[in-house]
């Protein structure tokens, strides 16, 4: 049995205007980490919302660890935690009033599954008095994480935990759950951040509503069709017009310091190109092969 | 040498006990691209308001396209553009109707503003869409219509206030070429982002952490000087000691 | 049980750690109460009077003497020149104007009848009906004692008599009606903003995802504003008595259990709310115009509905408030007991249990 599965699984927003979510499919194995990754508006809420049985499918099915999102919604409830997207727990309530609460209503008590919360727990305990809405970005977090699992929940959804938040608090809760993960907590993760893919065991990208695809990070970056380039130029955006106006360039994108690009010509000499830069009058070039990123995946199967 | 067009010297906002902003001195010259980084609630948003004339500093001197953060801030606010990620434009106006608007405020001619608006909507292609309210808008044209109605009057400086977020990677970068578009007709640009290859963009960048500027150079040369390979790693190495947060 | 508790014990410290919310909502009772009590009556007293006395005789006189006696006037200034009374009344101090004849007294014993002439000031006719009613009242008082020595055959004389509030205090019509606001504001628009609130920073997302009992969550919500509401009425009551001199003449268990059934049905109505809103701008607005408005409209204790064109009276008859109101004055003014209001009663509940089937139906246990 696999603990998510979702089948042609579709919501549409008044009254057959705004397809939100478009036929998606895919299924999470047991003990999985698995991202939706996608940028904001894609349809990743509304998949989490279905999954927690707090939005009804106009279209599909799913189910959770074997149970219907739509029949069984009360079974579902008792057995998955759920982080929604930015904060969400009670800012005038401390940190511990907090968990407790949760741990009430999912009808269990903090000792109970202590083990699980544990190592986020103890960053928390000196600030247990304080109120949850005077934490910090990253604390809170943690909070929330905390709360969510409480109650040792067969899946963790987490809708969007690292948006807005700053690298160093995202990478502590990348940490942090890849720790769950030796728990044998299933947990299915949102973010808009491609970089975040590589951490996951398998990804699925959306955009608009539509999966794009789902697979191993390893596998979609090594299904990426061309070879690219790492190209640099002591002035970047003369650079990027410059490859844009080449008949030779593919596909053209700015990466960090790095322009990214693919050629229509795979056997193309790097040499040629460069020659070809110089001439256009620019200084400074780098150029050499770079394997692709889920970025480049992604933007890829965006302009197809 | 260009000349500064925002210029701090120890500048300072305490709210209390509680510094947010401590003593921070910097320059951007004109026509330049600052990236202002910093972890959450490292003070970045305060340091941005007292720019924009909208917190008065609680000690320290700053001028932003030449007017006094203190006394001037009415004069700072004619001269810049503002843009963040929470509020841009209005959802319940079209877009011809918020270009207008912005552009009233700002004090354009009515015919400065026909010209501008047709060449606002043939930059983005929104030809067809110009009637459509802008809440009906994906959240990339947004970002990119408001940027472009935050430099309608073309003001000395920009602030960006994390203005990719969320956006997919080719809104982004195409948010990015805009950007470049208005450095070429001398605008300054400075933006706070959590993506660490926008840094890279900027010509220089910044990086606050509890209330000051750990660092400030070129991209290359912080990676340099932090033996990193990346902006990423270096922000890291900076903010992992970050005491306080939002 | 243990879930509902800690529900209920996470309100209360929504409710408590507001501070500033807490003080308006125990505020506002004692300062509307004081409001309505002090400065809005209808009663008019030391109304400023001008007298112009052309006859200036004994019976001219003896009529200013009562005037004065009376705490409802005070005679401003006397003249004898008729033309001043409009400049003085453009000058908005005085609002009547009570002028004698000449020869007053003359006619009253020779002609048996005599002309005095009262002027009130009209741009506010509620306050001039007022007054002229009283002089007029007075006059006659004045004319009985007359008659009494020299009798006078085949005369009517109405006898008024104002049962239940003899002196015709204002407070006593306010009370029952503050209260009926008071508890329309707090558990309205307290309890909907407070649930529409989770809905905005999405807690209400958690709750909904978990196993407890959605509706559960709601009823949590009402508990605290039971007992803040329960409270209110308490220093509504005392203030009234100690401070109003309106003592409760009827049962006080009666007209806290009837108080009990009217915040249930205040309750209900912001869950309703709660259910069909989902900003708490909306939710506050509605309750506002949709429940606050009307309360004060067609309750009754502002405006009294039998002016009314009909199909407002038809209206009045669905505002909770209305019916409070009612049963509110039964117990309080005219001290009557169940038997008296069981009617008014059994309307009100059935308003709270249609409500409370209908919130029921509507709540959804998914985002919509």
């Amino acid at each position: 049995m696999k603990a998510v599965t979702l089948n042609g699984l579709s919501k549409v927003y008044g009254k057959g205007k705004a397809i939100a979510v478009n036929k998606v499919s895919f299924e999470v194995s047991n003990g999985e980490l698995f991202g939706l990754i996608g940028p904001d508006g894609a349809g990743k809420t509304s998949i989490f919302r279905m999954l927690t049985t707090l939005l009804l499918p106009d279209g599909g099915s799913a189910s959770v660890i074997g149970l219907d999102v739509v029949k069984d919604h009360k079974k579902i409830r008792s057995r998955v935690g759920y982080m929604p997207g930015r904060f969400s727990l009670y800012p005038d309530l401390t940190v511990e009033e907090n968990l407790t609460f949760f741990a009430t209503i999912f009808n269990t008590r903090l000792a109970e599954n202590y083990h699980l919360i544990k190592d986020i727990y103890i960053q928390l305990e000196p600030f247990k008095k304080r109120m949850a809405g005077k934490l910090s970005g990253g604390m809170k977090q943690k909070l929330a994480l905390c709360c969510a699992l409480i109650h040792k929940p067969a899946v963790l959804f987490l809708d969007e935990p690292t948006t807005g938040v700053d690298p160093v608090s995202r990478r502590e809760f990348w940490e942090m759950l890849k720790q769950l993960k030796q728990q044998a907590i299933t947990i299915v993760v949102s973010t808009p951040y491609m970089d975040e893919a590589n951490l996951c065991d398998r990804i699925g990208l959306i955009q608009s509503g539509d999966l794009l695809t789902v697979d191993t990070p390893a596998n979609i970056i090594s299904a990426y069709p061309e070879q690219l380039y790492a190209v640099k130029a002591d002035n970047m955006p003369a650079l990027l017009k410059t490859l844009s106006a080449y008949d030779e360039v593919l596909s053209n994108n700015a990466f960090g310091e790095y322009a990214h690009v693919s050629f229509k010509d795979q056997a193309i000499e790097v040499n040629v190109v460069q020659s070809y830069l110089q001439q256009q009058g620019l200084s400074g070039i780098e150029l050499r092969r770079t394997p692709a990123t889920i970025e480049d995946c992604f933007i890829k199967r965006l302009s197809n | 040498m260009r000349e500064a067009v925002i210029k701090t010297d120890k500048l300072t906002k305490r709210f209390g006990e509680f510094i947010a902003t401590n003593a921070i001195s910097f320059e951007v010259q004109q026509g330049e691209i600052f990236g202002f980084l910093g972890a959450n609630g490292a003070g970045k948003t305060t340091a941005m308001r007292m720019l924009c004339g909208l917190l008065i500093p609680s000690s320290g001197a700053g001028t932003v396209a030449g007017f006094d953060v203190y006394k001037q801030t009415e004069k700072i606010k004619k001269s810049i553009g503002y843009m963040s990620q929470k509020f841009s434009l209005y959802e319940d106006l079209t877009v011809l109707e918020n270009i207008r608007f912005f552009g009233g405020i700002y004090g354009l001619s009515n015919q400065q503003l026909k010209a501008k608006s047709i060449e606002l909507i043939h930059r983005l292609n929104l030809q067809k869409d110009k009637d459509r309210l802008v809440g009906t808008l994906p959240l990339g044209w947004k970002q990119k219509l408001s940027f472009l109605v935050a430099v309608l009057h073309s003001p000395k400086v920009v602030f960006l206030d994390e203005p990719t977020g969320g956006v997919d990677p080719v809104t982004r970068r195409q948010f990015w070429e805009l950007i470049y578009e208005s450095v070429e007709n001398s605008i300054t640009v400075f933006v706070t982002t959590h993506y660490m290859d926008e840094a890279e963009y900027c010509n220089r960048v910044s990086i606050m952490v509890d209330g000051k500027i750990e660092a400030l150079d070129t991209p290359g040369n912080l990676k340099e000087k932090y033996g990193a390979t990346s902006m990423d790693e270096v922000f890291y190495q900076l903010a992992r000691g970050a005491k306080r947060g939002e | 049980m243990k879930q509902f508790l800690a529900l209920i014990k996470k309100e209360f410290a929504h409710v408590l750690r507001d501070r500033k919310t807490l003080l308006i909502l125990f505020g506002m009772p004692v300062v509307q109460i004081l409001i309505f009590g002090f400065a809005l009556t209808n009663e008019v007293k030391n109304a400023k009077v001008l007298v112009v006395d052309q006859a200036n005789d004994i019976a001219s006189r003896q009529i200013i003497d009562k005037l004065e006696a009376s705490r409802y006037f005070e005679i401003e200034e006397k003249s004898n020149n008729v033309h001043e009374v409009e400049s003085t009344f453009k000058q908005g101090q005085v609002k009547l104007a009570v002028v004698f004849p000449l020869n007053f007294h003359h006619d009253l014993l020779h002609q048996n009848s005599a002309q005095l002439q009262v002027i009130a000031d009209a741009s506010d006719p509620n306050t001039a009906a007022t007054l002229t009613n009283y002089v007029n009242s007075i006059v006659q008082d004045y004319t009985t004692d007359l008659n009494r020595s020299e009798v006078m055959p085949y005369q009517v004389t109405t006898q008024v008599r104002m049962l239940y509030n003899p002196q015709l205090k204002g407070a006593h019509n306010f009370v029952p009606g503050v209260m009926a606001l008071v508890l329309m504001l707090v558990c309205v628009m307290m309890t909907a903003v407070s649930i529409v609130k989770e809905k905005e920073t999405r807690t209400m997302e958690i709750l909904l995802a978990s196993p407890f009992k959605p509706i559960l969550v709601i009823v949590a919500k009402t508990v605290p504003y039971l007992l803040l509401s329960l409270i209110n009425l308490v220093s509504i009551l005392l203030l009234s008595v100690f401070v109003l001199d309106l003592p409760v003449n009827g049962s006080v268990l009666l007209l806290f259990a009837e108080s009990t059934l009217f915040i249930i049905t205040c309750l209900t109505i912001g869950i309703f709310i709660s259910v069909k809103t989902s900003s708490q701008q909306v939710a506050m607005l509605i309750s506002l115009m949709g429940m606050l408005l009307p309360t004060i409209l067609f309750s009754g204790f502002m405006f009294p509905i039998e002016n009314m064109p009909l199909p407002l009276q038809i209206i009045s008859n669905a505002i909770p408030a209305k019916w409070f109101y009612i049963i509110a004055k039964a117990i309080m003014i005219k001290g009557l007991g169940f038997s008296a209001i069981w009617r008014e009663t059994l309307i009100l509940a059935g308003i709270t249990l249609v409500l409370l089937m209908v919130s029921l139906k509507s709540f959804k246990i998914r985002l919509s």
